[in-house]
């Protein structure tokens, strides 16, 4: 039912202060807008994942093709490498926070510099495995559906890495040049951490699930 | 916290140059009314293709005019083939449930109104908001596009059901290009409701006014937040369904289609997927998408009853309650589209549960639109009788779902037309119902004119009745067994039912028509109808206190203050019986001294 105490000036009834104008709850619009963005996205990639254990678990024959030299190493250094890129980017929000333009910048370069060497070794994966024989409706091991599952799902995050990639090098160019403030690249921090998050759920649901025995 | 600080107030001015006035424009309420003029132009769109699918029903052989030319092979002479039929069905349904039922009610009115109900001077992020509308401006554009391609629009229903949808032109007319054009025009149109859905989010909760609590926010931006928040989740996973689904058809990969498949007397060299699996992406969409045009609909409902009842909306936080707990049980609930695609009886089970669970809430909401209505000094205006009818409607239409909620029910009614009656109803009359009483109730704001009201009863007569004739008929007609998707009902056992088809046809064509009075109000009335007052309808949210259309930054440069709820009816002080949310309680003492 509606209030019928008479309030004024914007006091609200529980004696809490609400004056129109600030963010009610402390967070600003860029910054609720990215998580919102980050929680969809994480549907998206649910789906994709979601579908790769649909098909795995009705598959009679799901190929465990990663020999632990070299596929599981160069997934576990590209792991690593952009695990790193996560504390490089915790370092240049810190330093925007800290007024540390310069630093900033730099450890934004830091964390785009993993993104790239993470692509590089995925894209030489991804040619291994494409000289091997592996098609999105092929491969030399088992049900061909192996392929389809692998290349959307490390692709559509590819993607993802490569767009970060992107958009850091933007806010670093930005942020160098007081056209960007310390909350845009928190917020592109947020975007960053969460692309690491979703491969901390495909090494091993993609990978170790599929190391060969 | 670093921007925790009360904005600068400032007179924005509308841009001069045409382009960026009125075709890019980040103008919320511009966007608004471009949104509805997308879904106007759908709406129609859509019905005369239903009109299409009508008389194929009942006269299959009657030669259309004009249609020849759209389709010569689907329609040669005007004739149009059982497939062309699917191909109209499709477009029929897309254009529905996407581009007006899940347009107009959220984006539409929401673009235009909710800013300024929670005393904002634009949404939080205008840019997206312009990139959004033109996202789904494109997709329109495909989708429609799909007429002129080679075959015609996809055959396989506005759910593109794998295989069917996932093989390519073997499957039959308007699979290979067409379909492609479909899955495109979709993921288009996902892209474009998630950044919409985004910017409502953190409009309503960032861009409130000062004293605007979120107890005090009208229920109608309640049911645009909520369906914002529905819209987020759902159509995140529709979009990844159609990548996958584009994958399928031109990458090679097989995520929907099984091994060893025949199609057209070829074997289709794909394995390994599962057609069931597009069947939970989509529903798992679909059924949250059900709420998405219906939540803004009973969000505009609980804002109207009240006007015109001039009563207090009885519950005001138990239909917050309502609202939400069926949004939550919305994601629960998809296997209910599933019964006879192959489930188990116990999955069916925890499937049908929850989905009964919901007429609860529903059934409370009901009772408090009734009771908010009960003993209220009603006026009966175009707006109001839409309200009245959008309870009827929703009940009976609801009524039906309990039926198909049950598996043992639903698998002989599931492909009959118990099923078109029962979501014609609810989703599509329902949700049309909220749309036009929200259009009666703010045609006045949001282009300062009044609408006709004699036109509006006459519309609102033929249309409440005619809806009854349609669409009540075909639950007796699902009840004797009539399939639906056929495209004639040759059949022995169903001869004895094309009488009926012939009345609903005949009652399609007519409601078809009254809706021209409609249109024909809607840009009559722009021109010509009565000059709108600022607050025409005595009603109590902030867009009532500011001029009929809005100035360009909604408020004037100035931030208003909220000081009360929004549903201070019945509550004489002097000549008045209503409170504005914006009124000062020092002028209310003066008033009342």
């Amino acid at each position: 039912m509606a209030s019928k105490e008479v309030v004024a000036s914007g006091v609200d009834a529980s004696g809490g202060i609400w004056g129109g104008g600030v963010r009610p709850f402390g967070v600003p619009s860029k910054k609720l807008g990215m998580w919102l963005f980050v929680i969809s996205d994480a549907l998206t990639f649910s789906v994709v994942i979601f579908a790769y254990g649909y098909l795995r678990l009705a598959a009679a024959d799901w190929p465990r093709p990663f020999l632990f030299v070299p596929s599981i190493v160069n997934a576990s250094v590209m792991t690593f490498v952009l695990m790193t890129s996560s504390v490089t980017m915790v370092y240049a929000v810190r330093s925007a926070q800290l007024g540390l333009r310069k630093a900033s910048v730099w450890w934004l370069c830091a964390t785009v510099l993993c993104g790239v060497i993470f692509d590089v070794l995925h894209l030489r994966e991804w040619a291994g495995l494409i000289k091997e024989g592996v098609r999105p409706l092929q491969n030399p091991w088992g049900t061909p559906m192996f392929g389809s599952a692998f290349f959307s799902l490390t692709g559509l995050h590819m993607l993802h890495v490569t767009i970060g990639i992107i958009y850091l090098l933007a806010v670093a160019a930005m942020f160098g040049s007081s056209k960007a403030t310390a909350d845009d690249v928190e917020v592109s921090g947020l975007y960053w951490h969460f692309v690491d998050l979703v491969w901390m759920f495909i090494f091993p649901l993609v990978y170790l699930l599929s190391a060969h025995r | 916290m670093s921007d925790g600080v009360t904005p600068v107030v400032h007179h924005a001015h509308a841009p001069t140059s045409f382009i960026r006035r009125y075709v890019f424009s980040l103008d919320h309420k511009v966007i608004g009314q471009q949104y509805y003029m997308l879904a106007l132009f759908s709406v129609f769109i859509g019905m005369l293709l239903s009109w299409l699918v009508r008389i194929h029903l009942v006269w299959a052989k009657f030669p259309i005019p004009l249609i020849s030319h759209l389709s010569p092979n689907g329609a040669p002479g005007g004739v149009i083939t059982p497939e062309y039929y699917l191909s109209l069905l499709t477009l029929h349904g897309t254009l529905m449930v996407f581009f007006v039922l899940t347009t107009a009610p959220q984006s539409g009115f929401g673009n235009y109104i909710l800013p300024i109900q929670i005393g904002a001077e634009d949404m939080a992020f205008p840019t997206l908001n312009m990139l959004s509308f033109w996202t789904t401006f494109v997709a329109l554009v495909v989708l429609v596009s799909t007429f002129f391609v080679k075959d015609g629009p996809p055959i396989s229903g506005w759910t593109a059901y794998p295989p069917l949808s996932a093989i390519g032109g073997d499957a039959g007319p308007g699979l290979s290009l067409g379909q492609d054009l479909w899955a495109i025009s979709i993921a288009l149109f996902c892209i474009g409701s998630l950044m919409g859905a985004l910017n409502f989010i953190v409009t309503t909760l960032d861009m409130r006014c000062r004293g605007m609590l979120l107890s005090r926010m009208p229920l109608s931006t309640w049911g645009w937040l909520i369906t914002a928040v529905l819209a987020l989740l759902s159509f995140a996973v529709l979009f990844a369904a159609c990548i996958l689904l584009i994958l399928d058809r031109n990458a090679g990969t097989s995520f929907f289609i099984p091994g060893g498949l025949i199609v057209s007397e070829k074997i289709q060299p794909h394995s390994g997927g599962s057609p069931l699996l597009w069947q939970h992406l989509f529903w798992f969409f679909g059924h949250p998408e059900v709420y998405i045009a219906i939540v803004p609909g009973w969000g505009i409902i609980s804002q109207i009853l009240p006007v015109f009842a001039r009563k207090p909306i009885l519950g005001y936080k138990v239909i917050l309650g309502c609202l939400g707990s069926i949004a939550g049980l919305s994601f629960m609930v998809w296997g209910h589209h599933m019964f006879v695609s192959g489930m188990s009886p116990y999955s069916g089970f925890l499937f049908s549960v929850p989905t009964l669970i919901i007429t609860l809430p529903a059934t409370i909401m009901t009772l408090l639109w009734l009771g908010t209505v009960w003993g209220g000094k009603l006026r009966l205006t175009t707006s109001m009788l839409f309200a009245l009818a959008f309870i009827s409607v929703f009940v009976t239409g609801g009524l039906g779902g309990m039926f198909l909620a049950q598996p043992s029910l639903d698998i002989y009614l599931h492909a009959t037309y118990f099923v078109v009656g029962h979501f014609h109803m609810v989703m599509g009359v329902a949700a049309i119902f909220a749309m036009l009483a929200g259009t009666y109730f703010w045609y006045p704001k949001m282009f300062g004119r009044m609408l006709n009201e004699t036109l509006g009863k006459i519309h609102f007569w033929i249309t409440f009745v005619g809806v009854y004739a349609i669409f009540m008929p075909m639950h007796f007609l699902g009840l004797a067994g009539n399939v639906r998707r056929y495209s004639e009902f040759t059949d022995d056992f169903l001869q004895p039912l094309i009488p009926v088809h012939k009345f609903i046809t005949v009652c399609a064509l007519a409601v078809g028509a009254t809706q021209f009075i409609f249109l024909f109000n809607v840009f009559w009335s722009m021109l010509k109808g009565e000059k709108a007052p600022d607050n025409p309808w005595d009603a109590t949210s902030l867009e009532w206190s500011i001029p009929s259309p809005p100035p360009f930054d909604n408020f004037d440069g100035k931030h208003p203050v909220v000081y009360r709820g929004p549903n201070e009816y019945g509550t004489p002080s002097g000549e008045k019986d209503f409170e504005m949310q914006a009124t000062p309680p020092a002028e209310i003492q003066r008033r009342t001294i």
